[in-house]
């Protein structure tokens, strides 16, 4: 086999120095366990390939690479992360049996296939370089090749961005399976249900002039607080204060407010 | 340097995220280990553009961008749709063909 294109200098140095970290940092997409990690190690590698587009000629590529990918998609998938949140899928144990072994044996399997087709192939010709190519810049040629040669494929894809958007929007819309009641049926459902205790709303929290605060119950006439008029989760909490201490004849002057 | 040596780091990438697609449970990462799969496939054009001379390889790259920016919207979409059906985000869960 003859020998390609030989690279030297700057180019062979950067690709020495960020081949190896890119796959580190794809290897441990694959072994991170929160899927956070596994996003912004994804984000990393897809900047050490915008790096090596424009080591290779393909300058707009490159940019591209990092606004759509690093940009755009990789903050797509942290929103979608944020929006789905962590769960029990994070783990790394393996739920079907035998199937971590059967991965990476066929994994090895399939990346020799690769390597050794990749090392026994010949182009039959000398590589050429993109310098002519190029010559009257990167995306000029590339704007020649797509308007003219790609005119077609480029408005076929221009029709599949359209679908994409809308079936997204089909996707993430959200049809109520009820009817949602107005106020009106609310209002009638609540003095037609059982006792007429609740008809008029529940009370609010806070003993008046004391203590406004919704972590305190109020009191009801008789002085005894009211857990009706106290947030459900704040009482699981625990963070309910005991509102006897605003009471008028024992105050307690050792509480002080929060500022 | 040869230039064959960015064919083979395509090629590992490529491997490395088809092993995640299959040993990842989360749709997420599963999601992310098929976006580089793509990346590793864009190198590899953007490789035989140089090793050519022509600029074909480059142009076909970019429209493999598009088509994955497409399918991670959609991807995504189908995603969040069936977080919301089952409040899971595990491919494992989404078994009902099976049932």
């Amino acid at each position: 086999m003859e020998p390609l294109l030989t690279i030297q200098g700057p180019e062979a140095m950067l690709f020495w120095v960020l081949a190896p970290l890119s796959v580190i940092a794809a290897l441990g997409i694959l072994l991170v366990k929160k899927a956070v990690h596994s996003a912004l190690l994804l984000a990393w590698v897809m900047i050490t390939e915008a790096i090596f587009y424009i080591a290779q000629d393909a300058l707009f590529l490159g940019i591209v690479q990092i606004i759509v990918y690093t940009g755009a998609v990789m903050m797509l998938f942290l929103f979608i992360l944020m929006l789905v949140g962590v769960d029990s899928s994070d783990s790394l144990s393996e739920t079907i049996t035998g199937l971590r072994p059967i991965a990476i044996t066929a994994a090895l399997g399939f990346g020799g296939l690769l390597v050794s087709l990749l090392g026994r192939a010949t182009l039959g010709r000398e590589p050429v370089g993109l310098t002519v190519a190029n010559a009257p810049g990167n995306v000029q040629g590339l704007a020649v090749l797509l308007f003219s040669k790609y005119v077609w494929p480029f408005e076929v894809v221009s029709a599949l961005l359209i679908t994409a958007a809308i079936g997204a929007m089909v996707l993430a819309h959200h049809q109520r399976t009820n009817i949602r009641p107005t106020q009106r049926e609310q209002a009638v459902n609540r003095f037609r249900s059982g006792s007429l205790a609740g008809a008029a709303g529940l009370p609010g929290p806070g003993v008046f002039a004391r203590h406004n605060a919704v972590d305190v119950p109020a009191l009801l006439p008789d002085g005894t607080p009211a857990p009706s008029s106290i947030s459900a989760t704040l009482k699981a909490r625990g963070d309910v204060i005991d509102s006897g201490q605003f009471q008028l004849d024992n105050v307690d002057t050792t509480v002080k407010e929060e500022k | 340097m040869n230039i064959d040596n960015y064919l083979y780091l395509s090629a590992l990438l490529f491997t490395i995220g088809a092993v995640g697609v299959v040993v990842r449970r989360n749709a997420i990462v599963v999601f992310m280990c098929v976006e580089l799969m793509l990346n590793a496939a864009n190198l590899t054009l953007v490789t035989f553009s140089r090793i050519n001379g022509t600029l074909d390889g480059q142009v076909v790259a970019f429209f493999t961008m598009v088509v994955a920016a497409c399918e991670v919207v959609v991807g995504l979409a189908i995603i969040v749709t069936i977080y919301r059906s089952r409040r899971s985000a595990s491919i494992d869960d989404a078994s009902l063909l099976k049932r």
